[in-house]
């Protein structure tokens, strides 16, 4: 008892006047926070996490969610999260896991961009009237064509096209494993794609049959512990993603705690039941740019080069170059992964305080390729922290081909960001295997609101770009003359080549 | 909005400028009098193998030193003289136009297939580049670009472009937002052979700027329409592409009318828009583009500024106005107005 209770993250409170008892919040609480007792529901706001299950079931508002409600001596330093970091391992003398995405605050450069608009000497397009084409190919493109007039005056067409996926918008949903997330959680968003015309990916947690029918718009994914992969994953698949690097972690590898592993994941993923499952920080094949290679060209040689291959890296320092590599590799694509990046679990030294915001790590990537004149040879996908549709713009304008979202479809599903999917139970049925939980989310419904938010996105895109005087989506990207930094730094206005607003 | 006009003659027979001058100044609504100019195809037939570069001097003591020794640097200069001009009440002479004769050393690019052109590009970005007092605004064989901030009428004169005799002529009636009163930033703007005359904006720039960039060219005008020039020297010369074909990246089709269109078309089409993405060019626009062999007319891809075509015998005319093409030649014949993004071309007969 050297250290003692620390202050409540959150309390809870149920207004007597409002509460019927009818034992909603009890049923939905899969954190321990409500027991019955009697005629009265008790609370041990202690286990609470905000995620606002009982509060969204609650039919009559009783109930209330304060934060901190108890506060630390202040101190700008020594702050709350810090003292309690240092609590907890002071206790257990462990590193410490975190969910979601970073959760230092660090400025969003996003927020200091600002989009263009038409005015007088151009007009703006309307895209209820005007077509406004946000088709988008991701793959390798030719960087000329070449054409030959045959006698008759045919042109004929020398060029030979590589594989690339077609997507109606440039959203698409990133990697989260069956295992991060519930089956149902994975057809929501299967469901989802397939309807909107993109895709998804399946994650390193292998292909469940119930996504087979889904399977042409799923990107399948081959991280270091290679779980899940065999040829029957990899031809499934429309793409896949060799898992270099994740922006939540950046040069570690995951961890999925075998309490996770149940029958049907231990299946899917290839492994024992109840093990955990840990992928190696690098691939042990790939200790240098030339054995990504190798892979990059074994996988297509596996699926006789009919499928496009992508290649996934946490956004580092050395994004730029690192890209250029993989340019060379073969490769169709490259993910960058921007530091503020969702993940399952992650040590919360890494998730807060290595790797590189998304927006400048496109720029610098997009720039090199440019500057090597390799732009052609890959797509950029960003993600890590995509929240709007705003983003999605910015991004583009940056050098981005696509985007993958994450954590914004699972908001679409119901999630609350408490960043706890770590534990295993969450209250939503999204990050669990719980069957019980799982149960809880219906996948037609919230395919419905996954389609929703994709959908709203792209009609504000199509908006966005009729404002700028922009019909087609190729003229957003890279059209960084279309961004000002506001109150952004100098340098910082170098490395992304925006100037400054009123500029 | 500016005004945009064009002709040639198929059989290279020549016009002098007094008519186009007289069209262009139909157009005076579409103008500010801040910028005007003129090119003309033919006009140096003694000089015909040489490229004839011209160029604006900030001041002839100061400026012209440095340019005579790069040219000797990378090639010979056969000739040089001032341009002729005329003093005009309403033109401030700013600069000295100056032209040059110049034939390129072509053993100091041995590994490029066009060693000529390549050694007149890259004087022309680097002079361009340079803040160095002087500018290269037209380096082409057998042409040249005349152009000043003023309307299009004086401009004329001070140049009296009558004086020339071209089988093919781009006019351009500027109403300035950017750059009002440089003479840089007038039209046409100029490289090797291409010409080009714009109205309109390009909301794609951003993109098309990096891009163009990416293959060693440089921006340096601070305006849009040069990378209209640049784009069609990258897919014409460099990348052997037909001029229909050039048009077909820089203001492709849409995808719904892609997909509906015969198999190999539709191919055809996707890997240029795949290709081209970077190139394809975005906004309100209407273009002419001239070499030495063919005039081009295109427009955005809905056709957000406009292109009246007209023919009379081997004559073919494009403009911003009817109006315009009428006053050139009364008797033109089918006046016509071409689709959103489907190129008119005008070839010179084999």
């Amino acid at each position: 008892m050297t250290i003692g209770s620390v202050p409540l993250k959150f309390r809870v409170t149920i207004d007597p006047e409002r509460c019927m008892l009818c034992g909603r919040c009890v049923d939905n609480c899969s954190y321990g926070v409500y027991r019955n007792e009697g005629d009265r529901i008790r609370i041990n706001s202690r286990n609470c996490v905000a995620c606002h299950r009982c509060l969204a079931f609650c039919p009559r508002d009783a109930i209330d969610i304060e934060e901190k409600p108890t506060d630390y001596r202040s101190h700008p330093v020594w702050t709350r999260e810090t003292r309690e970091a240092i609590f907890n391992q002071a206790r257990t003398g462990k590193i410490i896991l975190a969910g979601m995405g970073n959760a230092q605050p660090y400025p969003i450069i996003f927020d200091r961009l600002v989009l263009d608009a038409c005015q007088v000497t151009n007009p703006s397009i309307d895209p209820l009237r005007e077509p406004m084409e946000l088709r988008t190919y991701i793959g390798k493109k030719p960087s000329h064509i070449s054409l030959k007039s045959s006698a008759k005056g045919e042109i004929e067409f020398l060029t030979k096209l590589s594989p690339n996926l077609q997507i109606e918008t440039p959203i698409m949903v990133g990697h989260m494993s069956y295992g991060a997330i519930s089956l149902n959680a994975q057809l929501a968003l299967a469901k989802a794609v397939s309807r909107i015309g993109t895709f998804m990916g399946t994650g390193e947690g292998g292909l469940h049959e119930a996504l087979y029918p889904y399977q042409q718009h799923m990107i399948v994914q081959v991280a270091s512990g290679r779980f899940g992969v065999d040829i029957n994953y990899l031809e499934r698949g429309a793409a896949i993603e060799i898992k270099i690097g994740q922006g939540a972690k950046p040069g570690i590898g995951g961890h999925l705690p075998g309490e996770k592993v149940c029958a049907d994941v231990s299946c899917t993923r290839m492994i024992p039941e109840g093990s955990d499952a840990i992928s190696p920080a690098p691939h042990h094949d790939i200790y240098s740019i030339e054995d990504l290679k190798q892979l990059v060209r074994s996988l297509k040689e596996a699926t006789e080069w009919k499928k496009p291959v992508f290649v996934k890296i946490a956004a580092v320092h050395n994004s730029a170059a690192i890209a250029a590599g993989i340019a060379r590799s073969s490769a169709d694509a490259v993910v960058i992964d921007g530091f503020r990046g969702g993940t399952g679990a992650a040590p919360r030294v890494f998730r807060d305080h290595v790797g590189i915001p998304v927006e400048a790590a496109v720029a610098s990537v997009d720039a090199k390729l440019r500057q090597q004149g390799i732009r052609n040879e890959v797509s950029i996908i960003a993600s890590g922290g995509i929240r709007e549709s705003a983003d999605v713009a910015k991004i583009l304008c940056l050098g981005a081909d696509a985007v993958y979202i994450g954590t914004a479809s699972l908001v679409a599903m119901g999630c609350r960001v408490c960043g706890t999917c770590y534990r295993g139970v969450c209250a939503w049925g999204i990050a669990t295997q719980k069957p019980e939980l799982v149960a809880r989310l219906n996948p037609d419904e919230a395919s419905v609101q996954v389609e929703n938010l994709i959908h709203g996105w792209t009609l504000e895109l199509a908006e966005l770009m009729g404002a700028a005087g922009i019909n087609s989506i190729e003229s957003l990207r890279g059209n960084r003359d279309r961004l000002r930094g506001y109150m952004l730094d100098e340098g910082l206005m170098q490395v992304l080549d925006v100037k400054s607003v009123g500029a | 909005m500016c005004g945009i006009i064009g002709v040639i003659d198929r059989r290279r027979q020549c016009m002098d400028g007094s008519r186009i001058k007289e069209a262009l100044s139909m157009m005076d609504e579409r103008g500010s009098g801040e910028g005007a100019g003129y090119v003309a195809y033919g006009i140096y037939p003694e000089y015909k193998d040489y490229f004839a570069l011209h160029v604006f001097f900030d001041n002839i003591r100061e400026n012209k030193i440095a340019i005579d020794n790069l040219l000797e640097k990378w090639g010979t200069i056969v000739h040089d003289e001032q341009i002729k001009t005329y003093e005009q009440p309403n033109i401030r002479k700013v600069h000295t136009p100056w032209r040059y004769f110049f034939r390129p050393d072509r053993s100091l690019m041995p590994k490029s297939t066009t060693p000529d052109e390549d050694i007149v590009t890259n004087l022309v970005m680097r002079v361009n580049a340079g803040k160095n007092g002087a500018l290269v605004f037209s380096s082409g064989k057998n042409l040249g670009v005349f152009k000043a901030a003023g309307w299009p009428e004086d401009v004329a004169d001070f140049y009296r472009i009558q004086d020339y005799k071209g089988y093919l002529w781009l006019g351009h009636n500027r109403y300035p937002t950017n750059t009002p009163g440089w003479w840089g930033g007038a039209h046409p703007f100029n490289l090797l052979n291409w010409s080009v005359v714009h109205n309109g904006e390009i909301t794609s720039y951003g993109t098309n700027r990096r891009y163009i960039e990416s293959y060693g060219y440089q921006c340096t005008m601070f305006t849009d329409t040069e990378v209209v020039a640049y784009l069609f020297d990258l897919l014409v010369r460099k990348h052997g592409l037909s001029e229909e074909m050039a048009v077909r990246a820089l203001a492709p089709p849409f995808w719904e009318e892609i997909d509906v269109m015969p198999e190999k078309e539709q191919e055809l089409n996707k890997a240029i828009r795949l290709a081209y993405g970077s190139a394809m060019m975005n906004g309100p626009f209407a273009i002419c583009v001239a070499n030495e062999n063919s005039l081009v007319g295109f427009t955005d891809r809905i056709k957000l500024r406009p292109l009246v075509t007209g023919e009379l015998g081997d004559r073919l005319y494009l403009s911003s106005e009817e109006a315009a093409i009428r006053r050139m030649e009364p008797d033109v014949g089918s006046i016509t107005m071409p689709k959103a993004g489907e190129p008119v071309i005008g070839r010179l007969y084999a």
